[in-house]
């Protein structure tokens, strides 16, 4: 039972190319941490570095109290799941997933329990007299999470595990190794995840907490709900939530009769609720951002509305994505499609409201969000 | 395919198909017929069925003084060559500085290497005044007449072949460039040292490739004529501790003009690599790991 301590860890590679800029993070005893971000953000690189197959420049890593800096990847307590899966195509599952023991010289009779056990669990009794060619990509999932367990590592360390298969199936690992997470924790065996995933479901559905990487620097360490309700940054709020958070330009003009946001030729009075979270600035430039679910077609005779075109229409089932141009700003408004009337849609011009509680200012040279009070 | 295009299809192999013909399947055909037959050049060949065989397997002491030979040195240089091959190739597999001079260095004996003039220099190397005397001379022992000594004679040509390992490295150094380096990670996650990594991951994710070196050196071994006629001057000197096969054949070709008997050894010579070529793929279904086959 361990958890993991990054301190200031620094990557710089031969060419002087620094790929990781003084990271910090802690992740508790069987705490689920998804490292999340576009590709080259260094995610990968941070991951591999706990794992010992890549070098630490500056900085130290600790799992349970215990600095692995120069440690061995073998003797740091950790097991991986790679993306490719990684299982030995020459040995049968038996021996992809007994490798790590038998080197251990470990007995027999513990061997054939901990295979047991573990084949058990991910269901894959069935498979273990198959060669890893001879498994279909999700079973192949299972044995290389399978050798994981196996392990009893003190940190699983997973690099895009899910990214091979098909929706469907990565659908279905995803509740899978979540559920699998919580019976480890239950059985009061060593459960600390690191994840590393680019697709922000994953992030989302599966972290304790997630940290939303970009450039080698942490965005913002959260959880699901504190990174969807409350981005720290233009680039969280928009790397967050499908489809992303409409991010614009607005000028903040504060009156005696109030407050309002100016886009373009048109201007919404806030709300003093708005104006009592901002921490930052006056009146002046701001970079607003509201996601497509909190602005909505406003009723008929709605006052303080914005006016739109609509573009493009988008069907998707149960909602209506409409594309709209608000003042030269190119909008995306998420509306339930029941009862939602294409035609006027179509017709160009439409009105709409923002859900003020959940709109978002940020200072538009830092990024930084000013709107989320004390 | 219309005619035309058809023909010129043909017309581009042609050459390939020509040579063929003409340097490799009539000889090989007919070398056959004369295997059972008296044919000293100037005269018809006359048949004489099963008797060259017969002669050879039956009173030809010299016939198998050079078959000893010449497995003592098949199977003494292969795999000496084989495990060389791959110490180097695992050598030159490492990102060092300046690798790809190394690599290129490392494969010029092999193209220096079939050459008359390395079978030369080798002479002049283990001659009695040669390098190899002098510098046993500079620790105080005393020179060795290598090629004097029937225990040493044989060892010199494997040594001078085994220093060729330049085209096996090769293929090696390919080999090993192929192997999914996350499998090494995977491998040292699992807590594998280098050896531990090397025996149970590399090794056998390139027994396709050794299999493949195996069959071809054998074959070559089994062919080597330039070493031991040029060292030796052709004699297979001393007590024909260096007479393989191939030497044999020539002289009773092209010194005695028995091609009927030549003919025979050779083809005595291809029936043995031919059964150790099928040794080697009917053992191949036990060792060696395909990674595109199914089966498990």
């Amino acid at each position: 039972m361990a958890g993991l301590q990054i301190r200031n860890v620094e990557k710089v590679y031969g060419n002087k190319f620094k790929a990781v800029h003084g990271i910090s993070l802690d992740v508790k005893d069987g705490e689920f941490m998804v490292l999340v971000g576009p590709s080259g953000c260094a995610k990968s690189t941070l991951l591999r570095m706990i794992a010992g197959l890549e070098t630490i420049t500056a900085g130290e890593i600790s799992i349970g109290e215990r600095v692995v800096n120069n440690l061995v990847p073998g003797k740091r307590g950790i097991a991986m799941v790679f993306q490719n899966y990684a299982l030995y195509p020459h040995m049968k599952v038996f021996k992809n997933l007994s490798f790590g023991m038998r080197l251990q010289r470990r007995p027999r009779a513990e061997i054939e329990s901990g295979i047991g056990h573990v084949s058990r669990l991910l269901e894959i009794e069935e498979l273990l007299d198959r060669l890893p060619k001879q498994l279909s990509g999700g079973q192949a999932q299972r044995v290389a999470v399978g050798r994981a367990i196996i392990k009893k590592p003190e940190v699983f360390l997973f690099d895009e595990p899910l990214s091979n298969l098909d929706a469907k199936l990565r659908a279905a690992m995803r509740v899978r190794l979540t559920s699998l997470h919580k019976q480890l924790k239950q059985e009061g065996l060593s459960s600390t995840v690191v994840y590393v995933t680019h697709d922000q479901v994953e992030a989302m559905t599966m972290g304790d907490r997630i940290c939303v990487m970009k450039d080698g620097r942490i965005m913002q360490v959260a959880d699901p709900v504190t990174l969807y309700d409350r981005p720290e940054n233009t680039f969280v709020a928009g790397f967050i939530g499908t489809p992303e958070m409409n991010l614009f330009s607005a000028r903040l003009h504060k009156g005696a009769s109030g407050a309002s946001l100016e886009i373009g030729k048109q201007r919404m009075a806030l709300d003093p609720s708005v104006m009592a979270r901002l921490t930052l600035g006056d009146a002046g430039e701001v970079t607003a951002g509201i996601r497509p679910q909190h602005i909505a077609p406003a009723a008929a005779g709605a006052s303080n509305t914005l006016e739109g075109r609509v573009s493009h229409v988008e069907f998707m089932g149960h909602e209506i994505y409409l594309h709209v141009v608000i003042a030269d700003n190119a909008f995306i408004v998420v509306t339930q499609s029941a009862g939602f009337d294409r035609a006027k849609a179509s017709e160009g011009a439409m009105h709409f409201t923002v859900a003020q509680d959940a709109l978002h200012l940020f200072d538009p040279v830092s990024g930084k969000n000013i709107s989320l009070g004390s | 395919m219309g005619g035309d295009s058809k023909f010129l299809g043909l017309l581009y192999i042609s050459p390939y198909v020509i040579g063929l013909l003409v340097f490799t399947a009539i000889p090989f055909v007919y070398s056959f017929y004369l295997s059972f037959t008296d044919y000293p050049l100037m005269t018809a060949p006359v048949w004489v069925g099963l008797d060259n065989y017969l002669e050879l397997f039956t009173s030809d002491r010299t016939f198998r003084k050079s078959l000893s030979v010449t497995l003592v040195y098949v199977f003494t240089t292969v795999p000496l060559k084989l495990v060389f091959a791959l110490f180097i190739a695992v050598i030159l597999n490492y990102r060092l500085k300046m690798i790809n001079f190394f690599r290129t260095a490392y494969y010029v004996p092999s193209i220096l290497g079939g050459s008359v003039a390395v079978a030369v220099l080798w002479r002049y190397i283990f001659a009695k005044a040669g390098v190899v005397n002098m510098a046993l001379g500079f620790f105080g022992m005393d020179p060795i007449n290598w090629f004097g000594d029937p225990n040493y004679a044989l060892f010199i040509i494997t040594l001078l072949r085994v220093w060729q390992f330049g085209s096996a490295m090769i293929i090696f150094l390919a080999a090993l460039q192929s192997v999914d380096k996350s499998l090494y990670e995977s491998a040292a996650i699992d807590g594998a040292n280098k050896w531990q990594t090397f025996r149970s991951i590399t090794l056998p994710l390139i027994t396709p490739v050794i299999f493949f070196n195996l069959i071809m050196q054998t074959v070559q071994a089994f062919q080597e004529f330039n070493g031991p006629y040029i060292i030796t001057n052709g004699t297979g000197s001393p007590l024909k501790s260096t007479y393989l096969l191939p030497l044999y054949i020539y002289d009773e070709a092209f010194k005695k003009f028995d091609m009927g008997y030549a003919s025979a050894i050779a083809w005595v010579m291809f029936f043995i690599i031919m059964v150790l070529t099928l040794v080697a793929f009917w053992s191949s279904r036990r060792w060696v790991y395909y990674a595109g086959d199914k089966r498990s």
